[in-house]
């Protein structure tokens, strides 16, 4: 195995998670995208962890921290889109303009 | 590395075949017409980081992914489309934004920059196959990296007080 088939696919899977992004009006699938980028960076991280083999296992415990992080906003991501749906019946992100100039 | 040679070895069909699944599956999150669809098939594509994992010798971080992404996270988006009651199947309301090939264009961009940098600096270095069990990575959490770890649990802390004070109901309206 070399280690530039893991980044070539973690590249292929963020550059989806970037179309998806930009491209999804639902705050849902906006969220879920951005799943789709954090775990390609995970498959980065944990590649070049195993590139690099250093005693520290840097490359693995920050894809555990990524996990967290990434846990923690979509708890947060859901509970601002629940929050935005009650108050104004839609959770397309096109119609959230109040902070357009 | 010619690609006869890689492919000549069975971990890289391994690889190729779980990284075809995990592409179709992510193309289907972004694609898909039915919400749905897209949070079950993300549970494809993170089972298959979690196979990529388990290959790279990281089995606690594979086994993370499938409890909190699969187990839980997964879930939760469940329950965020049933509650803002997205579009189920060929609804009238739009998913997509009209405009899809700038957004194409801006990922086909990102691809070409990122695979070709990496190709550049990594072209054919072989990866080392150590594998890490879940005891060295508990002793490595709790001696060298407990001040990031206390750091992470108290942003899990903040979120659940965060996500509980956000979602609920007012009391006063």
């Amino acid at each position: 195995m070399i280690v530039n088939q893991f980044l070539v696919l973690g590249a292929l899977l963020f550059s989806i998670g970037v179309y998806g992004v930009l491209v999804r009006r639902n705050a849902v699938l906006v969220l879920l995208s951005i799943e789709l980028m954090l775990a390609a960076v995970n498959i980065n991280l944990v590649a070049f962890g195993a590139f690099v083999d250093d005693a520290a296992a840097a490359g693995q415990v920050f894809a555990l921290f990524v996990i967290t992080v990434a846990a923690a906003e979509v708890g947060i991501g859901l509970a601002i889109v629940v929050l935005i749906f009650r108050n104004r019946s839609s959770a397309n992100v096109d119609e959230l303009d109040l902070m357009k100039w | 590395m010619s690609f006869t040679d890689w492919i000549t070895d069975a971990r890289n069909v391994v690889f190729l075949v779980i990284a075809l699944v995990m592409v179709g599956a992510a193309v289907v999150v972004v694609a898909t017409r039915n919400v749905v669809h897209a949070a079950l098939t993300l549970v494809v594509a993170l089972a298959g980081s979690a196979a990529l994992f388990v290959m790279l010798g990281a089995e606690f971080v594979a086994w993370t992914v499938v409890l909190v992404y699969i187990g839980a996270v997964v879930v939760l988006f469940l329950f965020g489309i049933m509650i803002t009651r997205a579009p189920i199947g060929r609804d009238s309301v739009r998913l997509d934004h009209v405009r899809r090939w700038p957004a194409a264009l801006i990922a086909a961009s990102v691809f070409g920059v990122m695979a070709w940098s990496t190709t550049a600096a990594f072209g054919g270095e072989e990866i080392s196959d150590g594998v890490l069990k879940a005891e060295n990575i508990g002793d490595l959490l709790f001696s060298r990296y407990v001040i990031p770890f206390e750091a992470v649990s108290f942003v899990l802390l903040a979120a659940l007080v965060g996500g509980i004070v956000l979602a609920r109901k007012d009391p006063d309206r």
